[in-house]
C-alpha cells in the first residue's frame, strides 16, 4: 500500500529548544499507525506539524506526495479537509452544544440544508456511541463522552483520514477501551488511515498495525507489534516494561547538588 | 566594568526584542481582523452575523444597566462641581453648557469605553486565552476555520455598534443627571435648562463622541484578542492576560481619546 504520509528529517524548535530531532519515517495507508513515546518527548508536537498546525524548523512532510510545510493557508486548508483530528482534551467548543459542535465543520464547508445536517449529525453520533446527546453541552458530559463527540465531530467531513491525541489519557480502563474498540471499528469498516499518539501500552496492544516509537525527539523503533515485542533496545525494554528511569545520582550526590557543593 | 555594560546592554536588547515582537504579533492580528472583517466580506465570505447579534447582547445590552447609573452619576458630580465655579460669577445657567458639551464630546464616550474595557475587553481576553489553552483554537484551525474571522470579528462586530449605542445613551443619561440635579438643588427652571442644553449642544458635539467611541470599540476588540491569544500554558496565565487586558486597553483608549481630541480641537 502507498504512503499517506512520509516523513523526511523533520526538525523542529519551541523558541531556542530543540524538540524533534531529524525525524525520518513514513506511515501507510489504510492502517492504524501508533506513535508511542513517553510523556514530553514531542508527540503532539509531531501531530500538530502532520496537521500543517506548526510549521518546522528544517525538513519535510509529504501527505499524499504534496509538500504540506511549503503550502500556504488555502492550500492546507483544501489537505485539511481530508483530516479529522482528535485532540487531547476533545477540544469541543464550549459555548455549543454536542449538535452545533459536530454540524460546525459540515456548515461551514458544505451548503448542505441545516435538515439534512441535523440527520447526518445524529448519524454520526450513533456511529459513535452518543445518540440522545445532541442538546447537551460539552461541560455536562464526561471525559469519555467527551472524546466522543470529538470523534463525531473529526468524522463529520468524511475524512481519508484520522489522528488521535492519546485518545485513552485520562480515561479509566473500561471507557478506554471501549475508545479502542471504536478505533477499530472504524479503521475496518470505513478503511481509514488511523494515526494514534499515545503512552498507553494496552491501548497499543489493542489497535495497533504498525509502531513508531520516539525517545527524546528522535525516532528509535520503527515496525509491527511483534517487531517492538523482540525489540532489546533497553530504551524500548525498559518502556514495555515499565522500569523507571536509572537515577544518575546517588543520595550523596543529590545531597551534594542541593547544599551547592 | 564589561560585564555591567554587558548586561545592561543585554537587558535592553532583550526587552526591545520583545517589544519588537510583540508589535509584530499585534500587527499580525490587526491585519487578520481587517482581512476577515472588511476584504473576506467583499469577496462574498459573510461575516457571522448571527454570532455577532450574540455579542451585542452580552456586550452591550447586558452593560445598559451599569452605564445608565455611572452616567447618570457622572452628571450629577459634573453639575455640581460647573456650580461651584458659575455660582461665583452669577452664571449658574451655564451649568447646562458645561454638562452638555462635556458629557458628549469627552465623558459619555470615555466612561463607556472604560466600562467596556473592564467587562468586554476582560471577557475576550478570557474566553479566547482559555479556547487557546484548551485547543480549541488548533481545532478550528485544524477544521479549516479562521479563529480571527469565527472569534473575533463577531465581537469587533458587536462592539462597533454597541459602544457607540451606549455612548448615545450614557449621554442622554448623564445629561438626564445633570438636569436632576440643576433643577433640585440649584433651583434652575426645567424649560430654560432644557432650552439651554438645546442651544448649546452641537451635531458636531455628538458627533465627535460617536466617532471617538467606534474607534474605542476597536481598540478594545484588538487589545482583548491579542492578549487572549498570547495565551500558551494553562489556566493562570489566561487570568495575567485578562489583566494585561483590561490594563492595556484603559491605556490606549485613553492615548487615542487625546489624540482625536487634539485632532477635533483644530480640525472641527
Ligand atoms: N507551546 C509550547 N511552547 C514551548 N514549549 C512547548 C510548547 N508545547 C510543548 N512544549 C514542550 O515541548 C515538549 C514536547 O511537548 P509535547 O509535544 O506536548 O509532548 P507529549 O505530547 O509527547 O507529551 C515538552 O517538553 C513541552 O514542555
Ligand atoms: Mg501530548
Amino acid at each position: 500500500m502507498e504512503n499517506a504520509i512520509e516523513v523526511a528529517g523533520l526538525v523542529t524548535h519551541y523558541g531556542e529548544r530543540e524538540i524533534l530531532k531529524n525525524i525520518s519515517f513514513s506511515i501507510a495507508g489504510g492502517m492504524t499507525t501508533v506513535i508511542l513515546g513517553g510523556s514530553g518527548c514531542g508527540k503532539s508536537t509531531l501531530l500538530k506539524h502532520l496537521i500543517g498546525l506548526l510549521k518546522p524548523t528544517g525538513g519535510h512532510i509529504l501527505f499524499q506526495g504534496k509538500d504540506i510545510t511549503v503550502m500556504d493557508e488555502d492550500e492546507l486548508n483544501e489537505v485539511r479537509r481530508k483530516m479529522g483530528i482528535l485532540f487531547q482534551g476533545s477540544a469541543l467548543l464550549n459555548s455549543m452544544t454536542v449538535l452545533d459542535n459536530v454540524a460546525l465543520p459540515m456548515r461551514e464547508h458544505t451548503k448542505l440544508k441545516d435538515s439534512t445536517i441535523q440527520i447526518m449529525v445524529r448519524m454520526k453520533l450513533d456511529l459513535v456511541g452518543l445518540s440522545g446527546f445532541e442538546g447537551f453541552y460539552p461541560s455536562q458530559l464526561s471525559g469519555g463522552m467527551k472524546k466522543r463527540a470529538g470523534l463525531a465531530r473529526a468524522l463529520a467531513l468524511d475524512p481519508e483520514m484520522l489522528f488521535f491525541d492519546e485518545p485513552s489519557a485520562g480515561l479509566d480502563p473500561v471507557t478506554a477501551a471501549g475508545l479502542d474498540e471504536l478505533i477499530v471499528k472504524l479503521k475496518k469498516v470505513f478503511k481509514m488511515t488511523i494515526v494514534v499518539v499515545t503512552h498507553e501500552l494496552p491501548s497499543v496492544f489493542t489497535i495497533a498495525d504498525y509502531v513508531i516509537m520516539l525517545d527524546a525527539g528522535r525516532v528509535i523503533f520503527c515496525g509491527t507489534l511483534d517487531g517492538l515485542k523482540a525489540s532489546d533496545n533497553p530504551r524500548i525494554r525498559m518502556f514495555l516494561e515499565r522500569q523507571p528511569e536509572q537515577e544518575s545520582y546517588s543520595p550523596d550526590d543529590y545531597f551534594r547538588i542541593i547544599a551547592g557543593e | 566594568m564589561s560585564s555591567i555594560a554587558e548586561t545592561l546592554f543585554g537587558f535592553i536588547g532583550r526587552k526591545a526584542g520583545t517589544a519588537l515582537k510583540g508589535i509584530h504579533d499585534a500587527s499580525k492580528i490587526i491585519n487578520d481582523i481587517f482581512y476577515w472583517s472588511v476584504l473576506s466580506p467583499l469577496k462574498g465570505k459573510p461575516v457571522r452575523f448571527r454570532a455577532g447579534v450574540y455579542e451585542m447582547v452580552k456586550a452591550g445590552y447586558n452593560s445598559v444597566p451599569i452605564v445608565a447609573v455611572i452616567s447618570f452619576f457622572i452628571g450629577i458630580i459634573l453639575a455640581f462641581q460647573s456650580a461651584y465655579q458659575l455660582k461665583r460669577v452669577g452664571a449658574l445657567i451655564y451649568v447646562a453648557n458645561l454638562v452638555g458639551v462635556s458629557i458628549t464630546r469627552e465623558l459619555g464616550p470615555i466612561m463607556t469605553a472604560i466600562i467596556f474595557s473592564g467587562r468586554s475587553g476582560s471577557a475576550f481576553a478570557a474566553e479566547i486565552g482559555s479556547m487557546k489553552a484548551a485547543e480549541e483554537v488548533d481545532a478550528l484551525v485544524s477544521m479549516g476555520i479562521n479563529p480571527v474571522r469565527f472569534i473575533v470579528v463577531p465581537k469587533l462586530l458587536a462592539l462597533m455598534v454597541m459602544l457607540p449605542a451606549l455612548t448615545v445613551f450614557s449621554d442622554f443619561m448623564g445629561i438626564l443627571g445633570g438636569f436632576v440635579l440643576s433643577v433640585t438643588v440649584l433651583e434652575i427652571h426645567p424649560m430654560s435648562y432644557i432650552q439651554q442644553t438645546i442651544n448649546a449642544l452641537l451635531v458636531k458635539d455628538v458627533m465627535t463622541g460617536l466617532v471617538k467611541a467606534l474607534a474605542f470599540g476597536v481598540v478594545i476588540t484588538v487589545v482583548g484578542a491579542y492578549q487572549g491569544f498570547r495565551v500558551k500554558g494553562g489556566a493562570e496565565e489566561v487570568g495575567r492576560r485578562t489583566t494585561s487586558a483590561v490594563v492595556a486597553s484603559i491605556f490606549l483608549v485613553i492615548v487615542f481619546d487625546l489624540f482625536f481630541t487634539a485632532l477635533f480641537y483644530y480640525f472641527t
